[in-house]
């Protein structure tokens, strides 16, 4: 049999449904993981970066222990690979790819999405950052570092961007919500309306 | 063999997907290329064996930074940070 | 889109030893713009994921296997599959090597499905 030939959605339904016949895994169960997987979002990468911004010792915890800052925060780390808090600066710029998969920061980002999964994005980021980040617009100064991130192992990594100026007496909800996920790979970056 | 941070490794020039089936978390641009470890990472049960479901020894994984421009003459970054295991890097 | 027959070519400073799924700074790529505009997933998607993550909490399989599985997909069709297709094809293949399905069982359900 070729399994490469086959129909993908008659694929996926011949195994669901020969494992719930061997009692391995219900359709329930499927049901409940979709949920469960859905309850990580950019929601929850934004509120861990504004408390890092509003809390000094949040900061430091985020920085030296990325894992127990997301649970901080609400994240479900149990089980998953550890995570890594990269922080841009004055100077030092971000980004994350894999370019041997998609491993991405799934519990504080949610899925991963399609422009992170495709072969230009994994390609050319090591090579050519700057080209992908003017994709979306992001252009970062010519004196500023930009350090990518090639994940390629057993870490998760998440970008901890630049406070926006003029933010300083802004609420961490008002903070959150100016923090998108793109923010947090390093293809954009967060700005003050 | 530990190495810490500032250590100048190089990885190792090894093709094991060539020869036969393997599962290799060492992207091929820096083979045989040096560069210089940022920070231990931890210990993690070998990806290639359990990829393979065979038993799993722990490998000391190393956040290791490399210079584009030693990767590709056209490189526009700065620096580009991997996680490499341990028994892909020796002192250069 | 790119033509399977097309992308199998090594281009100039591309490395032959390389796996195809092994893509940084691959050449083949470097002139592909990068689609930023949001791709919702499909209920489809959503199933593989979920199915994905139960077998690995089940202990039936892990994400390398996923991902060597993923890698053993020849590259006209790891290029052509989208991101969840190749998944299934993986956790079927990595389902069968390790006897938790028979083909014989997975061909007959494939043909109840026809």
């Amino acid at each position: 049999m070729r399994i490469v030939e086959a129909e993908s959605g008659a694929l996926l339904a011949a195994v669901t449904s020969l494992l719930q016949d061997k009692g391995l895994v219900s359709p329930a169960e499927i049901r409940e993981r979709i949920a469960f997987t859905e309850t990580a979002s950019p929601a929850l990468g934004a509120r861990l970066v504004a408390k890092a911004w509003r809390e000094p010792a949040f900061h430091a915890l985020a920085l030296r222990d990325g894992t127990a800052a997301a649970e901080a925060i609400g994240a479900f780390m149990r089980g998953a690979p550890p995570l890594g808090v990269l922080e841009n600066r004055p100077g030092l710029h971000h980004v994350v790819v894999c370019t041997l998969c998609s491993c991405y920061p799934r519990t504080v980002l949610g899925y991963p999405p399609f422009w992170f999964k495709s072969s230009a994005y994994r390609a050319r980021t090591v090579r050519d950052p700057r080209g992908v980040l003017a994709e979306w617009g992001t252009t970062i100064p010519d004196d500023t570092t930009i350090r990518v991130v090639d994940s390629t192992a057993d870490y998760r990594w998440m970008v901890l961007p630049l406070r926006p100026a003029g933010t300083d007496d802004w609420s961490e909800d008002d903070l959150a919500a100016l923090v998108h996920e793109g923010d947090m790979i390093g293809v954009t970056v967060p700005k003050a309306a | 063999m530990s190495f810490a941070p500032g250590t100048r490794v190089r990885v190792a020039d090894r093709w094991p997907e060539a020869e036969g089936p393997a599962h290799i978390r060492t992207p091929h641009y820096v083979r045989g290329r040096i560069g210089t470890v940022v920070a231990p990472l931890g210990a993690f049960p070998n990806p290639e064996d359990i990829a393979f479901a065979r038993p799993a020894p722990a490998k000391a994984l190393y956040h290791v930074e490399f210079s584009p421009r030693d990767l590709w003459a056209d490189a526009g970054g700065d620096a580009i940070v991997i996680e490499i295991y341990e028994h892909w890097l020796e002192a250069a | 889109m790119t033509t399977p027959s097309a992308s199998q070519a090594i281009e100039p400073g591309d490395d032959p030893r390389r796996s195809h799924h092994d893509m940084g700074g691959v050449p083949q790529f470097l002139c592909e713009a990068v689609e930023t505009e949001p791709h919702a997933l499909t209920e489809f998607d959503r199933e593989v994921d979920a199915l994905r993550q139960m077998l690995s909490l089940k202990g039936l399989m892990t994400v390398d296997e996923l991902r060597r599985g993923i890698e053993e997909i020849p590259q006209d069709a790891y290029l052509r599959l989208s991101y969840y297709q190749r998944w299934i094809r993986s956790m079927t293949a990595t389902l069968l090597r390790k006897g938790v399905l028979t083909e014989a069982e997975v061909a007959g359900r494939l043909g109840d499905l026809a």
